[in-house]
């Protein structure tokens, strides 16, 4: 099995080729403001690298943190519309009614509600007003605002509102792009709206991204299919993932922390994953993140769905260091490393030139930074050990001691010991970890329906099953499947004792 | 009883900050075993009601007048409901207005039914919007699933009249009903039929039977409880140690979901968690059933835990309330047990809220060895 990750970050793009378990080429590059030139670069670097092994590539797997990026930094977001089918209930909490107020100024592009949705059991809660879902389409259209978020009460059980919402709002502003909650989130109206209209805000970006990706590969002369990878670990296709933006939230992290896994075979560890802006840490559990409890926020925004447990904190390669060491962050140059760093030429000190002036890494101009104090170098390599130490206490869940993985192209800013730490392990490519988690990100197989007359235990063995069917289908090892989620309602208002389940399970590529 | 504690001499009013709310919403979670509703959306709509400048009074229960007539209030349903149908003030203030309007009188304060989980927050909607103080006393000291399961049906008062509404134009009146649990069952029949959530005002209580048989200051005890996990939070200290400090609790089990079943029926949500054991409990599995609430926690197949013992699933590393309605696979939760309030203890008590209650055939055990709050 030959595959290629990439892993797309606010400062690197970095990029493997692998070979079975085998890392055969690697490079880390600059991430560009145009996202393409960067990913080219990469690209063309590793088939230089691999020479005639690059034959018999056919898969290239990206892993982006672009979406987000934008939610957090408030960038590229596009406004998006909301039409809950919901009233007379839920009347007071409106949509955008639990995000921070800078960020749905930006992003709301108006908030409708209308009669109808649906009871527990599937039944109308009032007959969904048609009128209502055309007349919002329509002044959404005339406000211009081409992505739309639809949710409606209790649609995990029944889409039937959203489905006809959306062919209404087809009819009315055909140019409209349409997020249906359903979609992408569980029970809990509130949180999958709030994901959904992220979605919305995202649509037009991941749009251009999964375009600039698609040429990218295209441009690199390579014969292989584009996935993007998602926060569990696993991989879409790129016309799929283009859809669905924020199942990519976190999927940088997963990927760090999956590459960690392999590289080091150690399967229960802490992960501490120094990029150029963040430093995120993590647990590995049976070399898989160890999954957030309920909630996650995602830039201030409450949301419910799959994501890895993490803690990110302000610490970085391109961290920038006032001159007396006394403040250290949370600003960072971020991509403009390599032309700010005074290592690399430029005019402010960053975490990179104190790494270098430590001698800790060996890159630029170090005659650029001879004049730097030794007490500035201390202080501030002591702020950022501090400040990750303490990251890393956070996110350990038991008392016993524990080896801390430590990875990224920031990984030389992670001290040697830490308390409740066992052992620090730095392997090599690990500054790729990232690169290397992405090429390994599995296959994934789903199935959602309905059962009747059958037993809750014959209904879960039969989703299962299903489940695993389509993973294999869509090329996984029947023997390295495991199942991460089952979910199942019963539907009381169908006759003959009726539940819906959900599965999903994830496994290896099959080799070829 | 703890929270006398917190009462200042001589001062019966007290107008609650936001942050009191902030609080009220972490400790009622805590206090709701897993059932009454998540607090968020309550609070949400507390918030909003805040920042538009509205306003809520508590008052000391013992400051009542005898004859002061005072609004029992909760919402009723499947919290699983709750979570797609959004909580909304005016729809909490509904059967309030029908109860006045059917006793033919205005009430002087209103009083949860219970103080666990969202509906430890219902009194204050109502109370932001009406202006009517809340009094600081529940019925239950925690959250339970039936109208009969309280401190005044234990003490045989009178169960009726009885007033719900519906998110349409539906209004309920039950003028009468022979027993608390005939108005369970005509209370919970109509519900179900409305969709498994309505708001409820249930029989009005004088100020005497509030001061005798309410529950009483366990909104100050919810908030305090509140503010001490947020602190532990500041501290970066062990949330659930706090709380276990604080309610004079007991830790179970700590491990993690792996199966949750769920039936909702008969406008509850029924069912059962089972967790698997980490750390010092690796090896060994807990299942605790529910009904609505957590009723009965069975350790490698042995009952160890019941009601009305208060059994609560926090979050191991937050702190936070873990729902029925809300448990998934793979989260990391804690079992702690808090000590039941001193009326259900008694034979009477037990009988509406012990195990068999709720269809469990054992006898009630305390894990405090009959020691009380």
């Amino acid at each position: 099995m030959k595959r290629i990750g990439i892993d797309v970050g606010g400062t690197n793009t970095d990029a493997v080729l692998i070979d079975g378990d085998a890392v055969v080429a690697s490079t880390k590059t600059f991430t560009t403001v145009d996202v393409t030139s960067g990913v080219k670069t990469a690209l063309a670097e590793i088939v230089k690298q691999a020479g005639s092994g690059i034959n018999g590539v056919n898969a290239v797997m990206i892993g982006t943190t672009h979406y987000t990026n934008a939610v957090v930094e408030r960038r590229n977001l596009g406004r998006a519309a909301a039409i809950r089918v919901s009233l007379p209930a839920s009347a007071s909490l409106v949509p955008f009614c639990d995000w921070p107020a800078e960020l749905a100024e930006k992003v709301n592009g108006g908030a409708y509600l209308v009669h109808g949705g649906h009871e527990y059991d599937g039944r109308a809660l009032v007959p969904m007003n048609e009128q209502e879902v055309a007349q919002a389409a329509r002044a959404i259209r005339k406000d211009g605002v081409d992505s739309i978020a639809v949710s409606a009460t209790f649609s995990p059980l029944t889409t039937e509102c959203e489905d006809r919402a959306a062919d209404i709002i087809k009819n009315e502003h055909p140019d409209a792009h349409v997020t249906l909650s359903s979609s992408l989130g569980r029970i809990g109206l509130l949180e999958r709206e709030n994901v959904a209209l992220m979605n919305a805000s995202l649509i037009e970006l991941a749009s251009e991204i999964t375009e600039a990706f698609a040429e990218a590969v295209q441009a690199s002369g390579l014969d292989a299919t584009l996935y993007i990878t998602q926060n569990d670990g696993t991989v879409a296709r790129a016309e799929m993932a283009r859809e669905f933006p924020v199942f990519s939230f976190a999927s940088g992290p997963t990927n760090s922390m999956r590459g960690a896994a392999l590289l080091t075979g150690i399967e229960h560890a802490m992960v501490c994953d120094v990029g150029g802006t963040t430093a995120d840490v993590g647990c590995l559990i049976n070399g898989f993140p160890r999954e957030a409890n309920n909630v996650v926020e995602v830039g201030g925004v409450r949301t419910l769905f799959r994501m890895p447990d993490l803690l990110s904190i302000a610490i970085g390669g391109g961290t920038i260091i006032s001159s007396d060491a006394s403040v250290v962050g949370p600003k960072s140059v971020g991509f403009r490393l390599g032309e700010e760093a005074l290592v690399f030429g430029g005019s402010t000190l960053t975490a990179t030139d104190i790494a270098v002036a430590a001698g800790l890494l060996d890159v630029g101009d170090k005659s650029r930074i001879k004049d730097l104090r030794k007490q500035v170098i201390d202080q501030a390599l002591a702020t950022i050990h501090e400040r990750l130490s303490e990251a890393v206490d956070r996110m350990k869940t038991d008392a016993s001691e524990v080896p801390l993985l430590a990875v990224g192209g920031g990984a030389m800013l992670i001290p040697d010991s830490m308390p409740g730490i066992s052992d620090v392990v730095n392997v090599e490519h690990q500054a790729v970890a990232n690169a290397v988690g992405a090429a390994i990100a599995q296959i994934s197989g789903e199935t959602d329906r309905i059962y009747r007359d059958m037993d809750r235990n014959d209904v879960i063995a039969l989703a299962k099953q299903a489940a695993i069917d389509n993973a294999v289908k869509s090329g996984a090892a029947i023997e390295t499947i495991q199942v991460i989620e089952v979910e199942d309602f019963p539907l009381s208002y169908l006759p003959g004792n009726a539940i819906r389940a959900r599965v999903r399970v994830v496994g290896e590529a099959v080799s070829v | 009883m703890a929270g006398l504690a917190l009462r200042t001499p001589n001062q019966t009013h007290r107008v609650l900050s936001s942050d009191d709310m902030e609080a009220l919403a972490i400790g009622a979670w805590i206090l709701g075993t897993g059932g009454g509703g998540d607090p968020y959306h309550k609070l949400l709509n507390m918030r909003r009601l805040y920042e538009q400048g509205h306003s809520v009074t508590l008052i000391d229960p013992m400051s009542l007048a005898s004859d002061a007539c005072v609004a029992v209030v909760s919402n009723m349903g499947a919290p699983i409901v709750g979570q797609e149908r959004l909580s909304d003030p005016e729809f909490s203030t509904r059967p309030v207005k029908i109860m006045e309007r059917y006793l033919g009188r205005k009430f002087d304060a209103v009083m949860a039914l219970e103080i666990g989980g969202g509906n430890g927050l219902q009194p204050m909607l109502i109370s932001a919007l009406t202006g009517i103080p809340v009094v600081d006393a529940d019925t239950m000291g925690r959250a339970y699933p039936e109208a009969q399961m309280t401190s005044v049906a234990v003490a045989e008062l009178k169960c009726y009249p009885f007033a719900m509404s519906d998110i349409r134009d539906n209004e309920i009146i039950i003028p009468r009903a022979e027993s608390w649990h005939w108005m369970e069952r005509i209370s919970r029949k109509a519900c179900t039929e409305i969709g498994s959530v309505a708001a409820t005002c249930k029989a009005p209580r004088t100020g005497e039977e509030v001061k005798k048989h309410g529950i009483l200051y366990t909104t100050s005890k919810a908030i305090r409880l509140g503010e001490t996990v947020l602190q532990a939070r500041r501290d970066h200290a062990d949330p659930i140690e706090a709380v276990l400090d604080a309610a004079h609790g007991k830790q179970l089990f700590r491990g993690k979901i792996v199966d949750v079943e769920r039936r909702a029926t008969e406008g509850f949500l029924r069912g059962k968690a089972i967790i698997e054991g980490l750390g010092e409990d690796t090896g060994s599995t807990m299942e605790v059933h529910f009904q609505n609430e957590f009723a009965v926690g069975y350790k490698n197949g042995v009952p160890v835990v019941m009601t009305p013992d208060l059994i609560c699933l926090l979050d191991s590393v937050s702190g936070e309330g873990v729902g029925t309605d809300i448990i998934r696979f793979g989260q990391r939760v804690t079992v702690l047990a808090l000590p039941a309030p001193e009326v259900f203890l008694s034979p009477k008590g037990l009988e509406a809220v012990g195990p068999k209650a709720f269809g469990f055939d054992i006898e009630f055990k305390s894990v405090f060895d009959g020691a009380t709050s």
